[in-house]
């Protein structure tokens, strides 16, 4: 316990303490430097000490991208505030640049009067030429005018601070140079070290000297801090002063889908199937499950997009729960297999985390460009649901209500996330296992007048009966089929009525949902209408405009498909409606179909998520 | 007294046979390999219930409709992938997948490898006529070169895949080969590809009368089949021919036929299903006509732990080793904080 606590006793001494609300951290280096383990580390100590906490991790698609360029560069955003935070900001305060690629590329982000500290021993005329500078940027001063530039030799120190474990290599010892960072970064915003200090025992827990070294990076960093007087001042950020009284962690939306998956099936009492094929940004999701067996969660990594989804049909006709999770390529793959699973009418949950597109794309990135792909990107009349979830603790709550849409309408159903919340993380409060509500999974029994198309009367569900069940021995297929007996068919009504008794099954499920709700004006000159990972963007840019005078409203889709019974009510209510989409239109193209209704839209292809000032700017154009 | 519950009616081959009006063409090779199925299956030991049939797509693939069994009728090429699933699922039915050539080698040939790689516990009896028929006479992966078919009007220029040696080197454990028209033979084969744990996975010539009817010609006439076919039998010694006067030695690194006039018996190579080696049943899945006869029977058999069976040992082990999971400790592993 001493041990680990033994940073100098009164930190502050000597230097001045400037409050603040919140702080944007971007931590910047190469991929290999391990800016995301950094990033991941200051975000978890601000949210343990009760600040509010929003990420944006952005790293290149190569694992090694060339060293030392702009493209091989991998970024972590923080913004952590002592008020209620919906993204990782516009910009940041403070720029902690690994390398001159970093200062490089970041440096015109910054806001001005901001904060960089910069690793001068990375400065080297090698690392200059890859970043594209002709000269030293750090011997012409002037070119920082308005910031605050610290220069650390971060190697140098780190080196010296570890000099006698003689156990670890050159190499390894360098590693440190971001542990000695984050303790830096720790002084600058009066943070402890403990949770970090836990993080690397648990973390290198076979290697005691790997524990011992950047635990000793890290002390020299705060040290040096302390030590050295080339700060204006330290900051601090007071915990949140209002929060919802509960246990809570950080989550990502990748983590939040795994345990909302595991959920659904402890909840229905079956077994959880997961087949997957490795894919960015999806992958955590297979690794997530995989580590949780002891849930009776079997997971199956297929040899192909197509195989995943296969396996999923049939472990969902085995009895399973089931799903799958991938990006949109992936999701082209799959998508005759989810016809097949929509003409058997089988639960299950098939996940698309979209990235940028066509194509590869940007794998890394993100994008909202697959929306009219999932509706609409299959063969024949295709009718499926889609749910997405705003924000990566919503992962949990609306993975479990696909799976419910999915076991009680007899149905495939997609869940829509993005790069962008499946990466980023955010406080999440623990729910209470108990009070999340039962899944009525019922695997019929009694053959009593089955029929394998037979429906329920509200939902118009076919039943669920599995093989291993006595005398309702049935076979069922692609082809075109009869109602109610399931028998191949291709009489001209019965196609129809199929065709349509499945839309109508899915439209239904607008009774069973949420309606739209609508924060600000009931009605006025603006409704700014989302969905999906744009959410923190849009409450943050509509609360603004409202605290100007603004009669703004703002509404945030979960349900794409149904949409909520309200909405074509609700869009009628407002002058004007705006859409911002990362996409060419797709919600606005859905709006403009179903309810005639003129969109106004703001777009953005750039692989980023939006900025608060962006939607600020175009609301600003559109009430004035 | 309670024992005409407890004892389950003894199956027969009517308890397998559905409603639905079988339409295959006339003379088809599929009314056969349907039969012998509804006959082998009441006595393979598993309830009607736990049996369910997977197809894809294709003339075979129509099979499931006519068992009185669960079933699925999938698309094309997958249905490996989807009795994966329902294997996994519920690891106590039998399930076996109806495939073809084209379905399994062409358009599925990816999930085939795969599930023979796995072991997944499923048997894969693909109908093998050279022939798409389906779609009414284009060649296949298994037609021979220069076949003439609509879509090769000069002569198929593919080479063809020998389905049995693309399954014994996707680690296949069990590949065996029979034919329609043998129907002691293919329910014999039935019998075992039921029986094996693992992917078992059996070649069955089956003729297309419409699109292929020659195909298989050298194998069904009576003149000239028995010298064509050799019938493999565990540890005896490989011998053919109508009078079985003919036997396979090796010479070097290659079978060669020999008279057994003219050889000792013991020179005769001796068959061995259980080798672990796959050499020498990838040998014998290269026999073709007319040089060499071809082998029908079990080539291989050989036991190793099956997908389901390692899956759910790994379920059941770390349930053992971290206890039946728990959510609320899962939520709650890692840095937490409270706010009161």
């Amino acid at each position: 316990m001493a041990e680990s606590t033994a940073v100098p006793v009164d930190p502050s001494a000597g230097h001045e303490m400037d409050e603040r609300k919140s702080v944007v951290i971007l931590f910047s280096g190469d991929s290999g430097d391990g800016m995301q383990l950094t990033g991941d580390q200051f975000t978890n100590t601000s949210a343990v000490l009760g600040n509010d906490v929003s990420t944006f991790p952005d790293f290149p698609a190569e694992i090694r991208a060339p060293a030392g360029t702009i493209p091989g560069l991998s970024g972590f955003q923080v913004n952590f505030s002592s008020d209620e935070l919906y993204t990782a900001g516009d910009s940041p305060q403070v720029l902690v640049a690994m390398n001159p690629a970093a200062l490089k590329a970041n440096l015109s982000e910054l806001d001005p009067g901001g904060t960089i500290i910069v690793n001068t021993d990375a400065f080297t005329r090698n690392n200059l030429r890859k970043a594209g500078y002709e000269a030293n940027p750090l011997d012409d001063p002037s070119s920082f005018s308005g910031y605050e530039l610290l220069q650390v030799p971060l190697t140098t120190l780190t080196r010296n601070a570890l000099e006698d474990i003689d156990s670890l290599s050159t190499q390894a010892r360098d590693k440190c140079k971001n542990a000695f960072a984050l303790g830096l970064v720790y002084w600058m915003f009066s943070r402890p070290l403990e949770t970090t200090l836990r993080f690397y025992e648990t973390k290198f827990a076979k290697m005691p000297d790997v524990v011992e070294a950047n635990t000793r990076a890290l002390k020299a960093g705060y040290n040096y801090g302390n030590t050295v007087e080339a700060f204006s001042g330290r900051v601090t950020v007071p915990s949140r002063a209002v929060v919802e009284p509960g246990v809570y962690r950080r989550i990502t939306g990748n983590e939040a889908v795994v345990y909302g998956l595991v959920t659904a099936a402890k909840k229905a009492n079956l077994p959880l199937f997961y087949g997957s094929y490795p894919i960015t940004p999806a992958s955590p999701i297979l690794e997530g499950l995989a580590a949780l067996k002891n849930f009776d969660v079997r997971t199956f990594q297929a040899e192909d997009e197509i195989a995943a989804m296969g396996s999923v049909i049939g472990a969902a006709f085995g009895g399973a729960l089931s799903a799958t999770a991938s990006s949109g390529p992936g999701i082209a793959l799959k998508s005759e297999a989810i016809n097949l699973a929509i003409v058997m009418e089988l639960p299950m949950v098939i996940v698309n985390v979209q990235r940028g597109g066509p194509s590869t794309g940007l794998p890394t990135k993100t994008e909202q460009a697959d929306l009219l792909e999932v509706l609409f990107g299959r063969n024949g009349e295709s009718p499926i649901p889609v749910v997405a979830p705003a924000t990566p603790g919503e992962c949990f709550a609306y993975t479990v209500e696909a799976c419910r849409i999915a076991v009680r309408h007899m149905t495939p159903v997609f869940l829509l996330t993005d790069g962008y919340i499946a990466n980023s993380s955010e406080p999440w409060k623990i729910p209470e296992v108990d009070q999340i509500e039962a899944i009525a999974a019922v695997h019929r029994q009694d053959p009593e007048g089955y029929q394998p198309y037979m429906r329920q009367e509200d939902t118009l569900a076919r039943p669920w009966v599995v093989p291993g069940t006595p005398g309702m021995e049935h076979r069922i297929g692609g082809l075109g089929k009869q109602d109610v007996t399931g028998n191949v068919s291709y009489d001209p009504e019965d196609h129809e009525h199929i065709v349509k008794t499945r839309a109508e099954k899915v439209a239904r499920i607008a009774d069973f949902i949420p309606e739209l709700h609508i924060d600000g004006p009931e009605e006025g000159d603006l409704l700014v209408l989302g969905w999906g990972g744009t959410y923190g963007a849009i409450r943050e840019a509509v609360a603004r405009s409202q605290a100007k005078g603004l009669k703004v409203a703002r509404g945030h889709l979960r349900f794409l498909n149904p949409f909520p019974k309200n909405l074509g009510e609700v869009l009628g209510r407002y002058k004007k409606v705006l859409v911002p989409e990362l996409n060419m239109g797709q919600l606005a193209f859905l709006l403009q179909a179903h309810f005639l209704v003129p969109v106004e839209k703001l777009n953005k292809v750039q692989g980023r998520p939006f900025q608060i000032r962006e939607i600020m700017a175009k609301i600003d154009e559109l009430v004035d | 007294m309670s024992e005409a519950v407890d004892v389950p009616k003894a199956l027969t081959r009517k308890d397998f046979v559905s409603d639905q009006e079988v339409r295959w063409c006339p003379g088809c090779g599929d009314y056969a390999i349907l039969a012998q199925m509804q006959k082998v299956l009441p006595d393979i030991g598993v309830p009607k219930e736990n049996i369910v049939f997977v197809s894809g797509i294709g003339c075979s693939s129509r099979f499931p409709y006519y068992m009185n069994t669960y079933g699925v009728h999938s698309i094309h090429g997958r249905a490996p992938t989807i009795a994966t699933g329902v294997k996994a699922a519920n690891p106590d039915l039998s399930v076996w997948v109806i495939t073809g050539d084209g379905d399994a080698l062409s358009i599925g040939g990816n999930h085939f490898l795969h599930c023979l790689r796995r072991n997944v516990d499923l048997k894969i009896i693909l109908f093998n006529n050279r022939i798409y028929g389906l779609t009414k006479g284009q060649y296949s992966p298994t037609s021979l070169s220069g076949h003439r078919t609509k879509s090769s009007p000069m002569g198929s220029i593919d080479y063809p895949l020998h389905p049995m040696s693309v399954a014994i080197s996707a680690e296949a454990t069990f590949v065996a080969r029979t034919q329609d028209t043998n129907t002691k033979h293919l329910s014999e084969i039935l019998q075992r590809a039921a029986a094996h744990k693992g992917t078992a996975f059996v070649e069955i010539y089956q003729n297309c009368v419409v699109f292929n009817p020659t195909a298989w010609d050298h194998t069904t006439d009576a003149d000239v089949r028995d010298d064509n076919i050799l019938f493999l039998q565990d540890g005896q010694p490989l011998i053919f021919g109508k009078d079985l006067d003919r036997g396979i030695r090796m010479n070097g690194f290659s079978p060669e036929v020999v008279n057994l006039s003219e050889v000792e018996e013991s020179e005769l190579l001796v068959h061995h299903e259980e080798m672990d080696n796959p050499n020498y049943a990838y040998m014998l899945s290269r026999m073709e006509d007319p040089a060499m006869p071809l082998p029908f029977g079990v080539l291989r058999s050989v036991s190793r732990p099956s997908y389901n069976d390692l899956l759910m040992d790994q379920v059941t082990t770390a349930a053992e080793q971290r206890g039946t999971g728990d959510l609320q400790s899962l939520f709650t592993s890692g840095d937490t904080w409270t706010v009161e």
